[in-house]
């Protein structure tokens, strides 16, 4: 395949984002400006300017008419996603790190960064259908319980009922979106070693996947948090996304951010490692970038998938035929 | 110009035909072929170029069509905005690789963990030198063997034929732990004479070079020539890269070693396009 090559991005990409239609998709980086691209040619639709930090997360909602995007510059934003204009700016004491709208897009979760003396938060915010009904106040905030450690992500369970987060604490947890209890905690056990970078979830919400710095992802029941599959690579894991189609897993890492320009491009691995979900074998990788991957992204008929790098890049791969009969 | 613009609005005479006018009127009409069903579209047109020779040009474009939901199909005519409404023209920001990235594979697809460890246990104990240029174009394998040499290719070829695991006096399995690899010609039940031992000296031993072709003759005029003394694998006629013309040798693989015997003996010597050939063995016989 011949991957299409975005550079619209000055830094480091942070995030990627397909809409449920699978023909937009957004990228988040440290710059400062989130984008919009079309995802079968890569064109470049639009930009959304007024962050002023890094952005990096964002979510759209289903009929992809808005996006919310979180930014280091201690807010989160509501966008217009034809007109690129700001609707709503939630305010935060500190940078906010993730963001993802509930079923039925009324709903959306905030995670925090602890920051000064404020310790990492998960914020429940609920998004007005006319923006101008719109207001700052949390319906929901759960307090994190390692306080000094940031949570990398936050998603919403099956049917809102629950909040799946995880973070630097390497310890996932559900959280009750009724009363903000917190009902489970992954094992130590069998859990990760060290910090969890990535959180994705099935297209039917029943199993997620989490990518970690002690460089292995690991499947995860979404009701139970059971450990069902662990896939372990040689890289730490800065990205991992689920194929919709075939039951295949994709991992994306590479060495340290500041190790980068010491090391190779060729011993680096900065590639996207393609495992089976069932068999946790690995597959095969598809390299390209010169940097580590910070962010993966499968669009939803499964037929492409864009990553995003260290190096400023996207690249949207559209699948060969041959991919769809791989056997292992 | 209005002098220009008024002859061409006039009928021209040849006379004042000079060069700066346009000659499209003497070109045959853009034509538009397909698209086919491969979905491939061909225009064919023709124009002169600065020297004024007549140039056909054929463009030939993939056209693929893509479903759609109807909110994506308005989303494609949405106005850029932000910093893409005033994108310059030569930004190139979005451009397609010129290199092809494949999925590239750990293992070939039809070989089980446990198969491809242990056959590269096995293989590691050669330690030959410059095995990193040793790629195999059958199992992808880095500094193992050879294609030629390749321990899978009977497997490869037979797709996912189950694997008979464990013949209890193979000798080449060395442990004969339940998975370990063996070779299908090693396998119990194999007919160890005909598959030989070594892809590579088998077909080194049937292998005919044959000298003072002529040159025109090409591979299928060997294979004439060669096919009627038994089966023929391979027939090679060296050729100048430059010139592509034949270099006046060539090489003939037989299956059988009494057919390259037979060939031999009969060819060697045989006039041939106004040339007598010469036919030997390739190698060197150490015998």
């Amino acid at each position: 395949m011949r991957p299409i090559l975005m550079k619209g991005h000055e830094r480091p990409l942070t995030f990627l984002r397909y809409n449920r239609d699978g023909d937009l998709l957004f990228s988040c980086a440290k710059d400062h400006t989130p984008t919009l691209w079309f995802a079968d040619n890569g064109e470049r639709l639009g930009t959304y300017r007024g962050h002023n930090g890094a952005v990096w997360c964002c979510d759209v909602s289903r009929d992809s008419s808005r996006l919310i995007t979180g930014s280091a510059d201690q807010t989160a934003k509501l966008w217009d996603v034809q007109s690129g204009q700001q609707l709503f700016t939630f305010k935060f004491g500190s940078p906010a790190r993730s963001v993802d709208f509930a079923v039925g897009d009324h709903l959306a979760v905030i995670t925090t960064d602890p920051f000064m003396e404020r310790n990492s938060a998960i914020h429940v915010k609920r998004i007005a259908e006319d923006p101008e009904d719109q207001v700052d106040e949390s319906v929901l905030v759960l307090p994190s319980a390692e306080g000094r450690k940031r949570i990398n992500r936050a998603v919403w369970g099956p049917l809102n009922q629950t909040i799946v987060s995880g973070g630097e604490d390497a310890v996932i947890r559900i959280w009750d979106t009724e009363t903000g209890q917190l009902l489970k905690e992954s094992d130590e056990e069998v859990g990760h070693k060290k910090a969890i970078t990535s959180l994705s979830k099935a297209a039917d919400d029943s199993h997620f996947i989490t990518g970690s710095l002690d460089k292995s992802a690991k499947l995860w029941d979404m009701r139970t948090l059971t450990l069902l599959k662990t896939y372990t690579t040689v890289v730490p894991v800065n990205a991992v996304t689920m194929s919709p189609l075939l039951n295949h897993i994709v991992l994306g890492g590479g060495q340290d951010a500041s190790a980068v320009t010491t090391t190779d491009h060729r011993a680096g691995k900065f590639e996207a490692k393609f495992y089976d979900k069932i068999l946790q074998e690995e597959i095969g990788g598809v390299k390209g970038h010169f940097g580590p991957i910070n962010a993966l992204a499968f669009n939803p008929d499964g037929r492409s998938f864009s990553s995003g790098g260290e190096d400023g890049y996207v690249r949207l791969h559209h699948f060969d035929s041959d991919y769809f009969n791989i056997k292992i | 110009m209005g002098i220009d613009s008024m002859q061409k609005t006039n009928k021209l005479r040849w006379g004042e035909i000079d060069d700066e006018d346009d000659f499209g009127f003497l070109l045959p009409p853009k034509q538009v072929i397909g698209p086919d069903q491969n979905g491939v579209k061909k225009a064919i047109e023709y124009k002169f170029d600065d020297e004024g020779k007549k140039v056909k040009i054929t463009t030939t474009t993939h056209v693929q069509k893509r479903a759609f939901t109807k909110q994506a199909v308005e989303r494609r005519s949405w106005i850029k905005f932000g910093d893409a409404a005033h994108e310059d023209a030569g930004s190139y920001l979005t451009m397609r690789s010129t290199e092809d990235f494949i999925l590239e594979r750990i293992r070939a697809p039809g070989i089980k963990t446990e198969e491809a460890t242990s056959s590269a246990e096995s293989m590691s104990h050669l330690g030959k030198p410059g095995t990193v240029l040793m790629v195999c174009r059958l199992c992808h394998m880095k500094g193992d063997h050879w294609t030629s040499r390749c321990p899978r290719k009977d497997l490869l070829s037979l797709g996912d034929e189950p694997l008979t695991s464990e013949p209890s006096t193979s000798t080449v399995a060395g442990t004969g732990g339940r998975a370990a690899y063996i070779p299908p010609s090693m396998r119990e039940g194999a007919d160890r004479k005909s598959a030989g031992s070594d892809m590579r000296s088998r077909n080194d031993e049937n292998s005919v070079r044959v000298t003072n072709l002529s040159e025109d003759t090409r591979g299928p005029d060997l294979m004439e020539l060669f096919r009627p003394f038994g089966a023929v694998t391979r027939c090679h006629v060296a050729i100048d890269q430059k010139t592509s013309t034949s270099r006046g040798f060539g090489f003939v693989n037989f299956v059988s070693r009494e057919d390259a015997e037979r060939a031999i003996n009969k060819l060697n010597g045989y006039g041939y396009d106004n040339l007598i050939l010469r036919v030997e063995w390739a190698s060197h016989r150490p015998s």
